[in-house]
């Protein structure tokens, strides 16, 4: 009832293209980000701004970034942690080299970094396609990896192959207290995610929907192949070398080469396939399900075993976090294969005709 | 109405902290229960909280604040480590008294947040090695022995079988090494020494998980070492001991990290084992008095950690028993100072363990004398450079071939404080004045 479009008129091409022609989405949207930029900071806890809203937001735009590559312009990818690793330690040594720099500057090159080794490794994307690809990234993820622990430099000679992130100041401001870290992180994620959205909806978003839904057509009306794809590559690599930058200095503070290993690459493909393949908001979904769901399930598990009053062995409850978890992506993988961004489509498609389904 | 959920649920898990009395000493159990390191997290886990438990069970306490503990699983994952540190800082009347993160990872990402929170961290015979520079890491304590200490150690236990260190000239050593940061440690220290003493050494990575082995195996077979120090964790340790038997390579000429050296790592490597030699800055064993009072206090009662009997006593577990002692003696430092009977705060913690004194005379008080060195803390040496004994597997246990050898800190310590020099340029970090310390 609420939900209902009757009555906008649009009378201009700028009102027929906005992102949210619904001008209920644009009130919700308005509300999300004032709850975002200010409820949120204002009222959540340490825990909840360092815990799990901060390492949520960056696995969103990692997880937008294999999205953008994956998604929307159909390269199948295994190299995301590799990207995130490149960023994170690139945006070190640009900080610790070139401290005049400034933040931003020295996350945008780390993100170049990144972009510029995506490229590489996009090349074989020319090629082959499908799992042949993944494999190809596979090695970019292996070798990466081997560079970041053989190559001290990158590490600042450090013995253990650990790097520390140094504080950083934005405008003169210390990005310290989880609540400070929290906002800029939510910022460099609300901006990108905007370019996203907005890239997608531009020619060369279209370029890369065309190349994904069939390549051999899209390269007959003139989509130059090369160009289309080392840009997704590049594009995607970028947002993924941001994210791993802001896991660096905004979530972890330290981090060993370790942590960007085939795992996570995994984990950021299992967020885009439950959130969705080729959404925007999937990628938000999807991240908030692998992040912040076992969390939520231990937290309720040992709630519950309190209330109740029964001692459950911690083993059984840790183990018991993952048999459900496992489960559930299961589950929705067998009820909506088109991710949770896709429920929430049906949800407001029915919510257009509520009460009055025909 | 999902954030009212949610803030109920927050609310919820909030208010038992609220209702808690006030008389407690919170310590938070963030180890791990699942995962291929789940023999060394629950083994160590266990220990601890089976310790506090026999304080709570015979004392009361300590001077009558309770111990009380939550546990949370860390995974050995660095995320799900920050996660159940910042679940459990503020826990109890005075949040979390100390946090033992017992992963290398897990430590490296909580030492900006500890230093923030004033919550000080232990990491007991792992961690950031050049965190034994006190000056420079006020709230990180690499207590007992650290990677590097235990590597000058080894060296020396080397030169005694050899017949005196000169006799190193010339004898070739291999370093197998987890290819992490943990493995890596240990990689300066040893080229370090091999330029003293003149021998040889080459760094085998062997990437992790570890479960295949055969080309650096093979590598050591063209090499022929005098000996092979292995530095692994988790199935990496039986596989080399399968890998070295496959070879031919002597186990008796093995030396492990004591991260290696459990009953866990040896038992599933078989008749491979037999021979092999590992570190400890602590002793297995079920008979030292400690060991028979939490036998008698808390499984006696039915309140042990452990379900399977047979890891009571096994070298995890007297790891975790030794952690427990550590921890509660620091508090019982503190408490002489701040205030006897009441709970203390993480900063008053700190001093505590910055002046924890553990000596023989305590030792035997506490009935550990066989189970871990007396122990000596500072403002400079947040480590205690304790000495290192060697063990062997006899096919069956680990029994003590050595004595307590000593750590080399002409070594050690010059290297940890240029390590934690660079660290305090890095991050603009001005080094305490120690004389200044009360």
């Amino acid at each position: 009832m609420l939900y209902r479009e009757a009555g906008q008129f649009k009378s201009s091409y700028g009102e027929d293209q906005q992102i949210f022609p619904i001008r209920q989405d644009r009130i919700a949207m308005a509300l999300l980000l004032v709850f975002a930029f200010v409820v949120v900071p204002l009222f959540g806890n340490q825990y909840w701004l360092s815990a799990l809203i901060t390492p949520f937001l960056i696995f969103a735009l990692a997880a937008l970034g294999l999205n953008i590559l994956t998604g929307y312009a159909g390269q199948l990818s295994l190299g995301t942690a590799a990207f995130m690793a490149v960023g994170a330690f690139m945006a070190y040594n640009f900080v610790l080299r070139m401290p005049w720099l400034g933040v931003i500057p020295s996350f945008v090159l780390a993100g170049l970094c990144a972009a510029l080794v995506g490229v590489v490794f996009g090349l074989p994307s020319l090629r082959i396609k499908g799992f042949y690809l993944a494999v190809a990234t596979l090695a970019c993820q292996f070798f990466v990896l081997w560079v970041i622990q053989r190559w001290g430099w990158i590490t600042n000679h450090s013995a253990s192959g650990v790097i520390t992130a140094q504080t950083i100041t934005l405008f003169g401001y210390p990005l310290t207290s989880p609540a400070a870290k929290y906002l800029f992180t939510l910022s460099v994620v609300a901006v990108l995610a905007l370019a996203a959205k907005n890239l997608m909806r531009s020619e060369t978003g279209r370029a890369f929907m065309a190349v994904r839904d069939m390549d051999v057509a899209a390269s007959v009306i003139g989509i130059p192949m090369m160009k289309t794809k080392l840009l997704a590559f590049a594009i995607s690599s970028f947002y993924c070398g941001v994210a791993g930058a802001l896991y660096a200095y905004t979530y972890l503070g330290t981090v060993e080469p370790e942590a960007f290993t085939l795992d996570l690459s995994f984990r950021v493909l299992f967020m885009i396939i439950i959130g969705g393949v080729g959404s925007i908001l999937g990628s938000f979904l999807g991240a908030a399900f692998i992040t912040l769901f076992p969390i939520m399930l231990n937290l309720a598990t040992s709630g519950v075993s309190h209330a109740l009053g029964v001692e459950v062995s911690h083993a059984v409850v840790s183990n018991l976090e993952l048999i459900v978890f496992g489960g559930l992506i299961i589950f929705f993988l067998i009820v909506e294969p088109n991710g949770l961004a896709r429920l929430w489509q049906i949800t407001k498609e029915k919510l257009r005709l509520w009460p009055f389904p025909h | 109405m999902k954030r009212i959920t949610i803030a109920a649920l927050a609310f919820a898990l909030a208010a038992p902290g609220l209702s808690a009395a006030q008389n407690e000493q919170f310590v938070p159990a963030n180890f791990y229960w699942v995962g291929p390191y789940a023999p060394g997290g629950s083994g160590f886990g266990g220990g601890i909280i089976d310790y506090m438990a026999l304080l709570n069970e015979r004392d009361g306490g300590i001077n009558g604040v309770k111990l009380t503990w939550e546990k949370c699983e860390t995974e050995y994952n660095n995320a799900r480590g920050v996660e159940c540190y910042e679940r459990s800082k503020k826990k109890g009347p005075t949040g979390a008294t100390v946090v033992h993160p017992l992963s290398t990872g897990i430590t490296y990402s909580l030492i900006d947040k500890s230093l923030a929170d004033k919550i000080p961290l232990i990491s007991l015979g792992y961690g950031r090695t050049d965190a034994s520079d006190g000056r420079v890491f006020p709230y990180v304590f690499p207590l007992i022995t650290n990677y590097w200490s235990q590597n000058t150690a080894k060296i020396k236990f080397i030169g005694m079988k050899e017949g005196g260190m000169d006799k190193l000239k010339g004898k070739k050593i291999v370093n197998i090494y987890h290819d992490s940061a943990y493995g890596k440690e240990t990689i300066p220290v040893l080229d370090i020494q091999a330029k003293k003493y003149g021998f040889q050494v080459t760094h085998i990575a062997v990437p992790h998980p570890g479960n295949e082995q055969q080309a650096q195996w093979l590598q050591v077979r063209q090499i022929k070492p005098d000996w092979v120090i292995l530095r692994g964790w988790g199935v990496m340790n039986p596989t080399a001991l399968k890998s070295a038997a496959k070879i031919g390579y002597p186990r008796n000429k093995i030396i492990a990290v004591w991260w290696s050296g459990a009953e866990e790592d040896a038992i599933p490597a078989g008749d491979a084992a037999k021979g092999y030699i590992s570190a400890g800055f602590n002793l297995p064993g079920a008979d030292m008095p400690v060991m028979k009072e939490i036998q008698k206090h808390v499984y006696g009662k039915g309140k042990g950690e452990f379900e399977d009997k047979s890891r009571f006593g096994s070298i995890y577990h007297t790891r975790g028993v030794v952690a427990g002692i550590v921890t509660t003696e620091a508090i019982r430092t503190a408490q002489e100072r701040y205030g006897k009977g009441k709970p203390i705060t993480g900063e008053q913690m700190r001093w505590g363990i910055e002046n924890l004194n553990i000596s023989a005379a305590r030792l035997k008080q506490l009935g550990a004398s066989d189970l871990m060195a007396p122990l000596k803390v500072s403002c400079l040496d947040h480590e205690g450079g304790s000495p290192v004994k060697f063990m062997q597997w006899d096919g069956r246990k680990w029994s003590v071939i050595s004595d307590w050898i000593a750590t080399d800190q002409s070594i050690v310590r010059p290297m940890i404080e240029a390590s934690a020099a660079q660290y305090a340029k890095e991050k603009g970090i001005t080094p305490r004045d120690c004389s200044k310390e009360k």
